[in-house]
């Protein structure tokens, strides 16, 4: 069936059809209630699953781009060393640029730690170098056996040691945040299908008289299937508002850092929620439909 | 239209019917009697597809039941109009949308169509159309159960023990509805335990006695 008259077919009341069964029931209120937790869980999972991707894409791409080298020499040395090394790095293939922190950008990075106005010369601090690399980057081993030649304080660290394990923490999340959706949608899909059981059960007597004059299978189905799909559909609604509100609402940690950094939707990101309602009526309307007619066929 | 031949029915590991032949003609008129419990109602229901043989066939309208898928059987039903023993409804709908539910489930729809105005004024019910079953006394919903039976204009048309539940002026105003619907051209079946009826019936129209007995549908003679 095209798709849109499918969707039209759901929304279109059909007075007649809908108004066979009873309207009231606990599994109104059981369908609307696990219809909008399941779309407010779903909300924070798609967040996490989004925030976890960005957080992948930033540490591979951003921190790949770039390897520091640390030289660790007596003080009479360390400018000497320094230059030797920045001579070294403006030779080598794939390094787009190289500098030497300047003392207030090292204690910026000490600040953490030892707070601010840390005094430099008081500490055994290494010189540290930023290298930013440019189209395929360059051959690390290379580099390391002509600094270890040239500058024997000198060490590189490519950031791929750490760099590397968050990356896999954080696609782990994603999937994390992709399985949970899945089992969202799972749990949802089981609970309706129990709601419908349960309002077939107890509509026994309007099936039998249904089928007493006449109704087919599809049409007792269908006049179930709409309702729970539109009532699936509004709680999706409802959860999924609360959800995203909660969502805006969170406190912001830029600042901070750590995980909880932009937790949450950036930007065009804010429109996949709006994906759960219909996502939601979508499970409703099959696992209806199959709860539906497997009851059904139990029935002469 | 219906036939069944040689047919049986066991449940429970009894055999309650065995044997059974019979052709429904267009425009027959038929009595089904017999004991209670002697299978009046599960003739019926095997009669409209409601059950399935366990031996023989039943075929509605030239189709054996069992070649049947369970939209075609629910297609077919809607030629055969069944008036129940305990008339069921769906409680939460009023009479004449209880009446119209064959147009309904048909796709026929029209609550308000004419046609329905006038079969509900022809029972007798006008004045409790807009009534819940509930509200309904015994035979209002006898007669609201004829009225839904016959509203999609059936073929045939099953009444199980349709004047049970009600007096015998009120019997006699159905069994005349009855008898006007067989002029029309309808055949009918009457499960009936009521003998009474029968002769009242006999005098107006010629009508076939079946007997259900140790199993075996008889045909019952002159001493009715």
């Amino acid at each position: 069936m095209n798709p849109l008259r499918w969707i039209m077919s759901i929304l279109e009341a059909d007075t007649q059809a809908d108004r066979v069964v009873p309207p009231t029931g606990h599994t109104v209120r059981l369908t609307l209630f696990s219809a909008a937790a399941m779309a407010f869980l779903a909300v924070f999972a798609m967040a996490l699953s989004m925030a976890t991707g960005r957080l992948a894409v930033r540490w591979g791409d951003e921190l790949a781009r770039s390897s520091t080298i640390r030289i660790s020499a007596p003080e009479a040395q360390m400018t000497a060393q320094t230059e030797a090394a920045l001579r070294v790095l403006s030779t080598t293939p794939g390094i787009k640029s190289a500098r030497a922190l300047t003392d207030e950008e090292q204690q910026a990075l000490l600040a953490p730690w030892f707070g601010n106005g840390v005094a430099l010369d008081a500490l055994p601090v290494p010189q540290l170098i930023e290298v930013v690399e440019e189209g395929d980057g360059y051959d690390a081993n290379g580099l390391r056996l002509r600094l270890q030649a040239e500058v024997p304080g000198a060490t590189l660290d490519d950031h791929s040691q750490w760099r590397k394990p968050l990356i896999r923490a954080a696609i782990s999340l994603r999937r994390l945040g992709t399985l949970s959706l899945l089992l969202i949608g799972g749990t949802m899909a089981a609970m309706i299908t129990l709601a419908a059981t349960a309002a077939l059960a107890a509509n026994a007597q309007v099936i039998r008289v249904l089928r007493l004059v006449g109704a087919t299978d599809v049409y007792i189905a269908s006049a179930f299937v709409r309702r729970f799909t539109l009532r699936a559909l509004l709680g999706g609604v409802i959860g999924t508002v609360i959800g995203m509100v909660a969502v805006f609402l969170l406190p912001s940690a830029q600042t901070e850092g750590g995980f909880l950094t932009g937790l949450g939707f950036q930007g065009w990101q804010w429109v996949w929620p709006l994906a759960i309602p219909p996502l939601g009526a979508v499970v409703a309307y099959f696992a209806t439909r199959a709860a539906a007619m497997r009851t059904l066929r139990g029935l002469r | 239209m219906i036939e069944l031949d040689n047919m049986a029915y066991s449940y429970g590991g009894g055999e309650l019917l065995s044997g059974v032949s019979l052709q429904l003609q267009p425009g027959a008129f038929h009595f089904l009697t017999g004991p209670s419990g002697a299978g009046k109602t599960t003739f019926l229901r095997l009669c409209y597809g409601d059950l399935t043989a366990t031996a023989g066939s039943v075929r509605l309208f030239g189709q054996d039941v069992r070649d049947l898928t369970r939209d075609d059987l629910a297609i077919m039903r809607r030629r055969i109009g069944v008036v129940h023993q305990d008339c069921q409804f769906l409680d939460h709908l009023p009479l004449h949308e209880n009446i119209a539910l064959p147009l309904t489930v048909s796709g026929q729809g029209g609550n308000e169509d004419a046609n329905l105005r006038e079969l509900i004024q022809w029972v007798g019910l006008s004045h409790r159309a807009r009534a819940l079953p509930p509200e309904l006394s015994g035979g209002e919903r006898q007669r609201a159960a004829l009225a839904r039976a016959i509203i999609m204009s059936p073929d045939v048309i099953l009444a199980d023990e349709p004047t049970g539940n009600v007096d015998w002026e009120m019997s006699q105003r159905l069994l005349t509805l009855l008898i006007e619907l067989n002029r029309l051209g309808k055949t009918v079946l009457i499960a009936t335990h009521d003998l009474a009826l029968i002769r009242a019936a006999k005098s107006q129209v010629q009508a076939r006695v079946l007997r259900i007995a140790n199993r075996k549908l008889q045909f019952a003679g002159a001493d009715l």
